[in-house]
This record gives structure tokens, C-alpha cells and sequence, in this order.
């Protein structure tokens, strides 16, 4: 087998306050093997953006890893030195953030922001890495890159921010790239294609993907593996399809409830939409059950 | 927690000058006018003169505490009629909008353009000194930021369901002004008012200190240190007290406003990660 | 950009005329005409004849809104008049004194960038440490300070205790003289830069593109470099820009503690002698000034940040 391209083992997160710590994260394990692509999903709060910014090395002051490894390529990247983390954060490791709107710098063109990866990671010239920043722009399908390249980050349209974003993240060919809920923000058809893109490119390019989603939808129609987050813990990990076709956690069950399924009527009989707290009435019960399925062992046959 | 530390050192100061002013007929030892003594002038302070005494003998002590009479009253007074005319002006631009609010915007920006301290010196030459003149100089200065806020809070408040609803009920204008909006954004009205008394405080005193304002003999914090000036060599003292009065009690005023903001901000409060 | 440029500048003669208007009618519902109080000294009242002659002279005899018409007749001219006092023309008077004015708000407000700025900016830095505790709490006491008070207290020590600067007036234009006089002025607006600074630069450091910044690998200084500086600047300028208008104001009375011969004392010593179209004159060149900064401060502000413009 293969060795896996990040190996997250037992990472505990917590938010320390001079009265205690406060858990945030509790005993999270999954791998991503290279060009997989792998779903977390869950409700909002329950730890996944948490997550990514743990791997990334940016979680911000209150919040700190407690326990676990975070190896990346064979090294621990929780052991890492500020400086080795930060030439490997862009270059191998790439993030695109939620909010298109407020992820590009206001007063910085877009092709600037792009040609700094080129800067930072290849030590290009500012000139050369303006024309970079002109392919990428067209590699993520921006029409008139050479007229865009010189566009602030207003003058665009939603969609095209992030696909400016997305040109950003892959400018340097990263091994990995973590999506945290890339297309949450956007119109409904422009999440289509924005995906789409994400999952063309990646698959080009031999890029795995850690994508974040609270979207059962979105998760269904371009992971492989998906890991369900409750409240700090990873309480059910398979493959994609048969995590959809079998749910065997309660709160997956009830995650997959709450979606509205086209023809259903939304308040007769059986087929009623349900809020998560309906079906599940304890909630500290859930975070103790798990049901991790190892790859290949699909519909359920261990747990 | 910083924010109860701003409200408690700001209001312990505001509470400071308040007390000294209302009690100053039984805290001062000596008359701030009448016991003027050339035998005494210029005295360092001692047992008997706690902060000195000025160039014609007065005990600088008791006329800071009788000063503090009028700087309250310039700052509150003053402020009562800012707000009134800015939350006044700025509900019904915001609410009714149309020509009225054009002119009232255009007003804004206008008395924007002119410096505060200027346009206050202006109406001064006009009204010509005396305390009256300063409450009405003071009064007109200021409006335009509480009337700014107001209007803008107005215009946000007016699209709110429970104003809708109040319309739809039949409520007149101006009762819906007073009873759905007023109380609504009554928070950074008070922070402003809570600022503007320590800018009036600090206004009141350099109109003072330029002669325009209170006239002496009257203990005026400003008029006081025109004054020390002429003798600052001989007894600095009667420049630095009353300086510290006005230093404290604006102080006290800014710390109690930026407190109050801090309070009330929801910006300020810690997001949840 | 030249469009907007032109549109900017275009928008300040509509409030100079209002301004214009303003100071017009507050001045002519002086009660007791300015004829009266010059003959008049206390003791012995004015020939009424001769008050009449000077109000004639004066023009003060017309109507209302025909002294206003003649009044902005005389400012598309730039006349603004004569002094009652000195008989000299209003512009020539301001103009012998404007530039001392501006060389002290000028020197003021280096002074104030120069300290305030990266004051704010180190404090943002380190939120929580002691600089920036210290910051904040020199900060608020600045806001708080009477100007004049710390210029007399500076005066005292420096000129009269120390003899290192001279204590008052413009000497012979020297460095030396202006020392006390700007730093005096400045202390408003270096704690108000300080204070804006650090809350610019805190927000910066907050907003979600920077997170971006940190996820490409920048290093800290280049964030600060590349991300922070520029987007907090806008603000720094927009205070300077706000607080020159105020400063102006305060200049009128450090003018006349230090004996600064700049408009700020002809004011004063003009309102005290009733001197009306000084007055007028003065008020209007400030307001001018106070405008015309603005502008500059829009229009850097709209080179700087590519949004504005679209507006």
C-alpha cells in the first residue's frame, strides 16, 4: 500500500484559558492518500475549519494543538520550525478560504496577489511572475486574462474571485490542497462550475484535496471518502458512496434527514424534513460512538 | 476586564468634579472672588493655601472648585443642546428623507467645514463674552456628528420590522420617531454626549484662556490660566492646577465615553472563533 | 482619475458659498453696529451723524441681501473687503500672516505623523504589551490635555527654566522658534494618530485576507509590508486629513500663547476688537484651507484605494 500523503493521528485541539483548557478537537485520525480527494463534513462549528487551520499552522492564539501528529510527506508538520512550515505553506500545502470576498486584499490587484506566490515560493522577478499570474488565470478558465491580471478584487464578480483564489492555491503545484467550504458563498449555478473546476484541476495536476463542506451535496458529488465531524470528534469515516447509501451513525442519519429531497413533501408522513434534534435525543451519547470504516472494507462489514 | 476599567477611572473622575463643584460653597476655605489679598499674592501652596495663591492673593484651590461650577455647566448644558438639535435634525432627515434630509446634510457638511473652535469663536465675537454667549456658542458647535449618527441609525432602524409594523398600526411620525427609534439609538447618542462635554470642556477653557469667554474675576479654569501666565515665573503653580482640573475632568469624560463605546459595541466583543 | 479630480475640486465652491452666507448672516445680527461700538468708548456716547457717515462709508447702510450679493461680488474678485480697524485691504492682511500659520500647522503635523504613526503601528504589533498599554493610556491623556496648558507648562520649562528655546514669538523665522509652538499642537493629533493607527492596523490584521497572506507562507514582515501598511495608510490619511481642520482651530489659540504672528492670532485679536470683515475674512481662508486639504486627502485617498473612485 501506499504511503498516505497526510496522515492526521490522534490530533487533540484545544482553547486554553487561564481557568482550563476547553476541548475543541478530540482524538481526530484520518489519512489522505496522494490525488484522493477527501470530504469532512458536518454541522457548522463541529471542527472542520478547526481542523485545516491546525494542519495548515495557523490557528490563532487561544487555540492550540494538545496531542497528536499532523505528518505530512513523512514529517510531523506539528514539529516543524516556523520557518521550514511557513516555505511549505503555498508550496506544497495550499488553502482556499470560504468568503471569496474578503480572502483578496481590497487595494491589491488580483494578479499581484497571484504573482506573489510565484515571489515567495520560486523566487521569480515581479515580472515574470505577472506573466504566471496571466496562465494561471487562464488555466482556472478567467476569460481576458491579460485585461484581468490588472483588476482589483471589486471589479470582479463572486465567481470569479474564487477563481482567482483557486489560481492562487495551485499556482505552485501544491501536493495538497485544503478547501474549506470554497463554494458556500456563491450563487447556486456558479457553485457548479467553481467545483467542477476544482475537481478538473486537481485531477490534472495529481492534487489531493482536503475539502470542507457542510453540504452532504456538495461532498456526494466529488469526494471519494468522507469523514462526518460532530462536535470536536470524527464519529464516522467510509467511502463515499457507502457512507450515502449505508449512514450507520446516528448523527450522519440525521445530517442526511435534513436534506430536502426533490418530490418530497416538506411536512406530510414519513417523508417530513427533520431537524437534527428530533432524531437524535442525548447529544453527548453521540461523540462516543464511532464507526470508522478502513479504505476498501466498503459497506460496512467492520467497524 | 479594560472596559470596566475605563468606565470606573472615567466616571470616578467625572464623579470627582461634579462632587467638587456642587459642594464648593462648604469644600472651598476661601471666597474665589472676594478674598483677594495683595499681602498674599503669589504664595506657594502651604497648609492654608492648599494649591497657592495668584497674582492678587485668591487661594487657587477654592477658585478651582468654584471654576468647576462652570466648566460643568458649560459641558453639560452645552451638550444637552447639541444632542437635542443633532438627534432632532438627524431622526427626521433620517426618517422622512426627501428635501429635508438634502438640507440637513448639506448643513452637516457645512458646519463640518468649519473647525468646532472657529465657528464657536465666530458666534462668540458676535454674542460677545460672558457665559450665556459660551452655553449658546458651545450649544451650536457640535451637532453635526450625534446628527450624522443619528440619521444613519435612523435610515437603518426605519427598514425594521417592529417600525413597520408600528406604521401599519397607524402611529404618527413623530410618535414613532419618540417611541421606535429614540430609544434605539439612544447608546452612541449618550457616548457622543459623553465626549462632546469633555471637547466643550476643553473649548469653554480656550475661550477663556483667549479672553472671549468667562470674564474675570470669575474663577473660569481657562480664564485663570491667562492669568498664571503673566506670572509663571514667579508661581507656576497657579498655571499648573487649574490645567490639571481641565486634564482630570476631560480625562474623566473620555475615559467614561470610550468606555461607554466599548460597552456598548458589539464589535468590540469577542467573536467566536 | 482626472474626472474625479476635477469633480472634487468643483465640490468645494458650493460650500464655500454657504460657509460664505453663514458667517454673513451671523455677523449681521451683531447687535450694536460695529459704527456705534468704534466711537463709542464707554463714557460718552457716539454722534449719531457720525455714525451714520461711517456706516455709509462702509456700505453698512444697504439692505441685507444687498450687502451679501456685493459680498460674494467682491469674493469672485477675491476682495474680502477692508479692515474697519487698519483701513488695509482683508486679503493682504491675511496673506501677511498665513504663511507663518501653515509652517506651524505644517511642522505640527510632521511632528505628529512622525511619532503617532509608528507609535500606533509598534502598539498594534504587540496588543496587550506593555508599549501598548502605554500607548493607549498616553494616548487618551493627549486627547484630554489642554493644549495651551501643556504649551505653557513647555514654555516654562524649556524657554524659562532650561533657556534652551526661545520662549515666545516668530524671531527670524528660525527652527528654534517654531519648536514649542509645534509640539504644542501636535499633541492632539499624535494621540489621535496613534490611536487610529492601532485600530487600523488591528482591523487589518484581522480581516480574512490576511489569513490568505499567512496560508501562501509570507513571512510576518512581508504580511505587514506587502498587506498591512498599505491598507492601514488609507486611514492614516484620512485622520490627517480630519485633523488638520481641528488643528487649525487649536492653532488660533497656541497662536496667541506663543505670539505666533499667523492668522490664528488676527482672528482673535480681530473678534476682540469687532473688526468684522477681518473676521469674515479670516473665517473664510481657514474654512478654504480646511477644504482644500480634503480634497488632496480625498484624492490620495482614491489613489490609494482603487474602490473609491467607482463611486
Amino acid at each position: 500500500m501506499t504511503e498516505p500523503l497526510l496522515d492526521v493521528r490522534n490530533l487533540d485541539l484545544v482553547l486554553s484559558r487561564r481557568g482550563g483548557n476547553v476541548p475543541i478537537l478530540q482524538d481526530i485520525s484520518f489519512q489522505i492518500m496522494p490525488g484522493e480527494t477527501y470530504g469532512l463534513v458536518g454541522e457548522s462549528g463541529s471542527g472542520k475549519s478547526v481542523t485545516s487551520l491546525a494542519i495548515m499552522g495557523l490557528l490563532k492564539k487561544p487555540l492550540k494543538v494538545s496531542g497528536g501528529q499532523v505528518v505530512f510527506q513523512g514529517q510531523d508538520l506539528l514539529k516543524l520550525r516556523p520557518r521550514r512550515m511557513r516555505d511549505l505553506r503555498g508550496d506544497r500545502v495550499a488553502m482556499i478560504f470560504q468568503e471569496p470576498m474578503t480572502a483578496l486584499n481590497p487595494l491589491s490587484t488580483v494578479g499581484r496577489q497571484i504573482a506573489e506566490m510565484y515571489v515567495l515560493h520560486q523566487g521569480k522577478s515581479w515580472r515574470e511572475a505577472r506573466r504566471l499570474a496571466i496562465d494561471a488565470l487562464d488555466s482556472v478558465k478567467v476569460p481576458n486574462p491579460e485585461r484581468r491580471v490588472g483588476n482589483y478584487p471589486h471589479q470582479m464578480s463572486g465567481g470569479l474571485r474564487q477563481r482567482v483564489v483557486i489560481a492562487m492555491a495551485l499556482a505552485c503545484d501544491p501536493d495538497l490542497l485544503i478547501a474549506d467550504e470554497p463554494t458556500t458563498a456563491l450563487d447556486v449555478t456558479v457553485q457548479a462550475e467553481v467545483l467542477r473546476l476544482i475537481k478538473e484541476l486537481c485531477a490534472a495536476r495529481g492534487t489531493a484535496v482536503l475539502f470542507i463542506s457542510h453540504d452532504l451535496g456538495v461532498i456526494a458529488s466529488i469526494c471519494q471518502r468522507v469523514g462526518v465531524m460532530y462536535a470536536g470528534c470524527l464519529v464516522e469515516e467510509n467511502d463515499t458512496v457507502a457512507l450515502f447509501s449505508n449512514p450507520r451513525h446516528a448523527y450522519t442519519r440525521g445530517l442526511m434527514g435534513a436534506l430536502p429531497r426533490l418530490g418530497s413533501r416538506l411536512t406530510h408522513g414519513r417523508q417530513r424534513l427533520v431537524d437534527i434534534d428530533s432524531v437524535i435525543a442525548d447529544r453527548s451519547v453521540l461523540t462516543k460512538t464511532r464507526f470508522i470504516t478502513p479504505r476498501g472494507a466498503a459497506n460496512g462489514e467492520s467497524a | 476586564m479594560k472596559l470596566g476599567f475605563n468606565i470606573l477611572l472615567g466616571g470616578g473622575l467625572t464623579a470627582l468634579v461634579i462632587v467638587g463643584g456642587l459642594l464648593a460653597p462648604w469644600l472651598a476655605p476661601f471666597d474665589p472672588v472676594l478674598d483677594a489679598n495683595l499681602m498674599n499674592a503669589e504664595l506657594p501652596p502651604d497648609s492654608t493655601f492648599w494649591f497657592g495663591t495668584d497674582s492678587q492673593g485668591r487661594d487657587v484651590y477654592s477658585r478651582i472648585l468654584y471654576g468647576a461650577q462652570i466648566s460643568l455647566t458649560v459641558g453639560i448644558v452645552s451638550q444637552i443642546i447639541n444632542t437635542l438639535i443633532g438627534v432632532a435634525l438627524g431622526i427626521s432627515a433620517g426618517y422622512w428623507g426627501g428635501w429635508w434630509d438634502d438640507l440637513v446634510n448639506g448643513l452637516t457638511n457645512v458646519m463640518l467645514a468649519i473647525p468646532s473652535l472657529i465657528f464657536a469663536l465666530a458666534v462668540m465675537a458676535v454674542l460677545g463674552p460672558g457665559l450665556i454667549s459660551l452655553l449658546i456658542a458651545l450649544g451650536l458647535t457640535n451637532w453635526s456628528w450625534t446628527c450624522r449618527i443619528a440619521r444613519s441609525s435612523t435610515l437603518s432602524l426605519k427598514s425594521q420590522g417592529y417600525v413597520q409594523a408600528a406604521q401599519t398600526l397607524g402611529y404618527g411620525d413623530i410618535r414613532i420617531m419618540m417611541t421606535q427609534i429614540l430609544p434605539n439609538i439612544m447608546g452612541p447618542i449618550l457616548v457622543m454626549a459623553t465626549l462632546g462635554m469633555g471637547a466643550a470642556v476643553l473649548a469653554e477653557a480656550a475661550l477663556s484662556f483667549l479672553g472671549l469667554g468667562i470674564q474675570p474675576p470669575y474663577p473660569s479654569w481657562g480664564s485663570m490660566l491667562t492669568d498664571a501666565r503673566e506670572l509663571i515665573r514667579l508661581a507656576p503653580w497657579a498655571a499648573i492646577f487649574p490645567g490639571l482640573a481641565i486634564f482630570l475632568s476631560v480625562l474623566g469624560f473620555n475615559l467614561l465615553g470610550d468606555g461607554l463605546r466599548d460597552s456598548l459595541d458589539p464589535h468590540m466583543r469577542t467573536r467566536k472563533a | 482619475m482626472l474626472q474625479f479630480t476635477i469633480r472634487r475640486i468643483l465640490q468645494v465652491i458650493p460650500t464655500i458659498l454657504v460657509v460664505a452666507l453663514l458667517i454673513f448672516v451671523i455677523f449681521s445680527v451683531v447687535p450694536g453696529s460695529f459704527a456705534a461700538s468704534l466711537f463709542s468708548d464707554g463714557r460718552t456716547t457716539a454722534n449719531p451723524e457720525m455714525i451714520a457717515q461711517l456706516n455709509r462709508e462702509l456700505g453698512l447702510d444697504l439692505p441685507l441681501p444687498q450687502r451679501f450679493l456685493n459680498y460674494v461680488m467682491d469674493l469672485a474678485h477675491l476682495d474680502l473687503g477692508t479692515s474697519f480697524r487698519t483701513r488695509q485691504p482683508v486679503l493682504q492682511l491675511i496673506n501677511d500672516r498665513m504663511w507663518a500659520s501653515l509652517q506651524l500647522a505644517v511642522a505640527a503635523m510632521i511632528f505628529a505623523v512622525v511619532i503617532g504613526v509608528p507609535l500606533g503601528f509598534t502598539a498594534a504589533m504587540r496588543p496587550g504589551s506593555i508599549l501598548d498599554s502605554v500607548t493607549m493610556i498616553g494616548a487618551v491623556s493627549g486627547l484630554s490635555m489642554p493644549q495651551f496648558w501643556l504649551g505653557l507648562l513647555l514654555m516654562y520649562l524649556f524657554a524659562l527654566q532650561l533657556g534652551w528655546l526661545p520662549s515666545f514669538g516668530y524671531g527670524d523665522g528660525s527652527l528654534r522658534n517654531l519648536i514649542l509652538p509645534a509640539i504644542t499642537l501636535g499633541v492632539t493629533p499624535l494621540a489621535l494618530l496613534a490611536r487610529t493607527t492601532r485600530a487600523g492596523v488591528l482591523d487589518v490584521m484581522n480581516a480574512d485576507f490576511i489569513r490568505t497572506a499567512h496560508a501562501k507562507g509570507m513571512s510576518e514582515s512581508k504580511v505587514v509590508r506587502w498587506h498591512v501598511a498599505r491598507n492601514a495608510l488609507v486611514l492614516v490619511v484620512t485622520t490627517v486629513g480630519l485633523q488638520f481642520g481641528s488643528m487649525i482651530g487649536q492653532a488660533v489659540v497656541i497662536e496667541k500663547l506663543f505670539a505666533w504672528p499667523g492668522i490664528g492670532s488676527l482672528l482673535v485679536d480681530s473678534v476682540a476688537i469687532r473688526d468684522i470683515p477681518v473676521v469674515q475674512g479670516t473665517i473664510l481662508v481657514i474654512v478654504l484651507w480646511f477644504l482644500l486639504i480634503n480634497t488632496a486627502v480625498d484624492l490620495i485617498y482614491a489613489a490609494i484605494d482603487p474602490r473609491i473612485k467607482q463611486r
